[in-house]
């Protein structure tokens, strides 16, 4: 205890010069731990149920990150503020530390993790009025603020780690927040096991750097492995397994199926977890270990494939979808796919400005769809319609939101995602030098013009069978309280300007300082390829308006024949993980290793007798005793 | 052979003999009442270690308390009397368990302390006791006095009636 | 007098105290098993205190800690035995074996 205490205070005195904000920044994350405290104990006898102690908190945490985050950019980055504190030794050399790694990806984080948590808590004050287990709800949705925070801000990789699988937890806790409800438990308990599915080889590629590096320093190892100190092989195969937790906390095709399920918790709940925080982990952890992936061209190239292809596979499962969130999910996995896709191409700076960017507007189309839901009940776009009449403010939000998403400019999602494509063609047409392999960058540029025509169509779709045309539902809807309009709007003027954070040609501009990997490269703004983007973007609304802007009887898209029956199955991936993976390791595995007839025998050794175990317990004792002392 | 050793010696044998009773007795309250015997030499052993306080707390607690707390159990229970209905079937494996035990036990006592020898010296004052009780061990005072509030709590809870 | 007399003592005790608990069907008196083990290892306690005789008497502390502890124990195992009583009739260690496959 007092050891700790010793410690923590040398650590002050270094931290000292980065000044107050920066070098308490663990502040942040320890906060919305406290709120949880009390929320637990006490949120019952609190006027607003708990709600304000959630929100106050995430208040000042959210206060800190912007102090930070703006001293920082008008510092111009500055240093990297590390501090630690020693946890516990395990043995002589190693230990568990607890400590902070502040640089510019952890402020950008912070800030999106603050607001969106903030405006999600106050958005709920009206989407969760009345619920059942209000109190409860606000306390994990703290645990969540929490333990997302200190993921980003782990200096280790096994307080990451901690932070990773808290973050997990309260997923499973909030999709199944109404469990009454067999489908929504039966969704929780999907997405904790398949992105655990994904946590296995995460845990061993931890640990395979552990082996090569001997510490689980972030900064240790990414020095170590700049110095060229760890094998080549060493760093690909722990670079692909680390892949492996990215793929399932951040919904990548194999592993992508979770993510869809998970909208059976409630709206804000998708919008913070599933949306602009937790999923991204998997991309903060690849842009965090960046240089373990820079390392090996290997693993790179097999990011951004992944990447190229997951963002194509969810596109066009999300034009198919009557479900409003079951659309937003699919683009969530879709646009996320970007990001890998643009992380695999070497432009780490670009997949953490699509990250920030997408942060915003998907949160507001998660916050909108919500508010229509409140409204008219339901899910399902075939019974809205016309909602435009009724509820303006959510209309005018969800149009900014979806238009930003689409890629038009000047909002938000236009500089983003057109940086991708640009790196990506510049390191497919040879004009930068790239890690990966230049065919790959091709790929990730074709594929990402695709993805983004659909996703302007899918966009359109989705707002022409909501708000235009006639209402389809039942019941007169009525707009939202105040409570829930205010965040939209919040997170309608972030859509609207958070692009110009990485204005092309700004030297000042996003990527020079958050500084994912090595060189910063200054985007470049080439007109042919924002003209073509700007194009498939205006082609898309332009073909969901045509398509949709008279509700049609039949949908147009049945008009595919076969691939529309294959998208609505969602390619039968479901079906295939259960007819060919599960069940076969649970009838015919089981069955080969002998489980249930070893299991009849060994079950005689648990007679219930609690003195046969004590005689067997003792004798036990006595014979290690007995050859302890002897060798 | 010194007094000491000789002293020793006796309450040895007295609480060896009681041990065996209380394992092998017929009779439950029998069983009790040699373990009062065992309790008592032990306590008496204490004090001619010098451990005054703690002698008269092992005869006051042990004695006096958790023997008749004992006495209480077996009469709400009704216990049976005779070795069938005392003892299990496996009292041979439990027979060389605990011989097997005592062999390496003493084995290993023998080996690392052969040769020590205990140096007659003064009592430790109950002065001396209260003192380290509540200044180097006030911590692990505290955490067992909250375990026996715990445990008084425990029982209740178990035993009372719904 | 020699250290290994007292210890000897303490290892037969609790020998004892393990076939008691091992051998008995009644939980009263397998918790008198547990009694004399707890017994042994003070006396274990105690000898090893005479034994280094030094400043704040450490084994003797610990004793008292211990019979705390015991009597804690006892309380509470009295507590459970006296509630499987009154739920099967029986207070026999073998009859309560629901706890398996």
């Amino acid at each position: 205890m007092v050891a700790v205490l010793l410690a923590h205070e040398e650590a002050h005195a270094t931290a000292q010069a980065a000044g107050f904000f920066a070098g308490n920044a663990w502040l942040i994350p320890a906060l919305p731990f406290v709120a949880v405290g009390v929320i637990v104990f006490f949120g019952k006898r609190f006027r607003g149920k708990g709600a304000e102690v959630g929100i106050a908190a995430t208040s000042i945490s959210w206060l800190l990150s912007v102090i930070i985050l703006v001293t920082r950019y008008v510092g111009g980055g500055g240093p990297v503020v590390l501090r630690s504190v020693r946890w516990f030794p395990l043995g002589r050399d190693l230990g568990l530390g607890l400590g902070m790694r502040l640089d510019g990806l952890t402020s950008i984080m912070f800030v999106v993790v603050t607001t969106v948590s903030l405006l999600v808590q106050i958005y709920s004050l009206g989407y969760m009025h009345g619920d059942r287990r209000y109190t409860w709800y606000y306390a994990a949705l703290n645990i969540f603020t929490g333990s997302m925070l200190n993921l980003v801000i782990a200096d280790n990789l096994m307080q990451l780690l901690i932070g990773w699988e808290l973050v997990g937890i309260c997923s499973y806790l909030l999709i199944g927040h109404w469990w009454e409800e067999k489908p929504n438990s039966d969704a929780a308990i999907k997405a904790f096991i398949t992105t655990k599915t994904g946590d296995i080889p995460f845990l061993i590629g931890v640990f395979v750097l552990f082996a090569a590096a001997r510490t689980f320093n972030i900064t240790e190892i990414i020095h170590q492995v700049e110095d060229g100190n760890l094998s080549h092989v060493t760093l690909t195969a722990a670079a692909i397994l680390l892949f492996g937790g990215a793929i399932g906390k951040s919904a990548q095709f194999p592993l992508h199926v979770w993510l869809p399920d998970a909208m059976a918790g409630p709206t804000p709940v998708s919008a913070l977890i599933h949306a602009a925080t937790m999923v991204t982990a998997g991309v903060f952890l690849v842009a965090r270990l960046f240089p373990v992936f820079e390392a090996s061209p290997q693993a790179l190239n097999e990011v951004a494939l992944i990447g190229a292809f997951t963002m194509l596979l969810a596109a066009l499962l999300a034009m198919v979808q009557d479900d409003i969130k079951r659309v937003l999910a699919y683009s969530t996995v879709s646009q996320l796919a970007y990001m890998m896709a643009a992380l695999g191409v070497g432009a780490g700076n670009a997949g953490i400005f699509h990250l920030f960017t997408h942060a915003w507007f998907k949160a507001l189309l998660f916050l909108g769809a919500g508010s229509v839901i409140h409204a008219v009940h339901s899910n399902n776009m075939s019974e809205m319609g016309g909602l435009r009449k009724f509820m303006p403010h959510t209309y005018r939000t969800f149009l900014i939101g979806s238009v930003a998403l689409a890629g038009i400019p000047p909002l938000a999602g236009f500089w983003s995602k057109d940086e991708i494509l640009t790196e990506a063609f510049r390191v497919g047409a040879r004009t930068i030098p790239a890690h990966g392999s230049p065919v790959v960058g091709s790929i990730v540029y074709g594929v990402g013009i695709v993805t983004a025509f659909l996703t302007a169509f899918y966009m359109s779709r989705a707002v022409h069978l909501t708000f235009q045309g006639e209402y389809r539902g039942h019941g007169r809807p009525h707009e939202s309280p105040a409570t829930m309009t205010g965040p939209l709007w919040v997170l309608a003027g972030l859509s609207l300007v958070a692009g110009f954070a990485g204005f092309p040609g700004w030297q000042k501009g996003f990527g020079a300082w958050v500084g994912v990997g090595g060189e910063t490269r200054v985007p470049e703004a080439h007109l042919l390829l924002i003209a073509v983007s700007v194009v498939v973007a205006l082609a898309g609304i332009g073909l969901g308006r045509a398509l949709y802007a008279r509700v049609p009887a039949r949908d147009p898209l049945l008009r595919l024949g076969w691939f529309h029956t294959l998208l609505v199955n969602k390619y039968y991936l479901d079906e295939f993980y259960m007819r060919g993976i599960v069940r076969p390791i649970r009838d015919r595995v089981s069955a080969a290793i002998g489980t249930r007839k070893g299991g009849g025998i060994l079950r005689y050794l648990q007679s219930g007798d609690v003195q046969r175990y004590a005689a067997a317990l003792f004798a036990g004792v006595a014979i290690l005793a007995f050859l302890f002392t002897k060798f | 052979m010194t007094g000491q050793e000789m002293a020793f010696l006796a309450l040895g044998a007295i609480a060896a003999a009681g041990g065996v009773a209380v394992v092998t007795a017929r009779n439950v309250v029998h069983g009790a009442l040699f373990l009062v015997a065992v309790l008592a030499a032990i306590g008496a052993l204490f004090l001619l270690l010098g451990a005054e306080f703690v002698g008269w707390v092992q005869i006051l607690i042990y004695v006096g308390a958790i023997v008749v707390l004992l006495l209480f159990g077996l009469m709400l229970t009704k216990a049976p009397l005779g070795r069938g209905a005392l003892d299990n079937q496996q009292r041979g494996i439990a027979a060389i368990v605990a011989t097997g035990t005592f062999a390496m036990l003493t084995w290993l006592v023998w080996h690392a302390f052969g040769d020590e020898r205990i140096t007659f010296v003064r009592a430790v004052r109950t002065a001396d006791i209260g003192n380290a009780l509540f200044t180097s061990y006030v911590l692990p005072f505290e955490a067992v006095s909250v375990l026996l509030l715990a445990a008084l709590v425990g029982a209740i809870l178990l035993a009372k009636k719904d | 007098m020699s250290l290994a007399w007292v210890l000897t003592l303490g290892a037969l005790l609790f020998s004892l105290g393990i076939y008691g608990v091992l051998a008995r069907r009644n939980a009263v008196l397998v918790l008198m098993g547990i009694e004399l083990m707890l017994n042994a290892v003070n006396v274990n306690l105690i000898a090893f205190d005479a034994w280094i005789r030094q400043g704040n008497a450490t084994g003797q502390i610990f004793a008292l800690f211990i019979i705390t502890v015991a009597a804690a124990e006892v309380g509470v195992g009295l507590a459970i035995v006296l509630l499987v009583f009154r739920r099967r009739e029986t207070i026999n260690v073998d009859e309560v074996n629901l706890l398996k496959w």
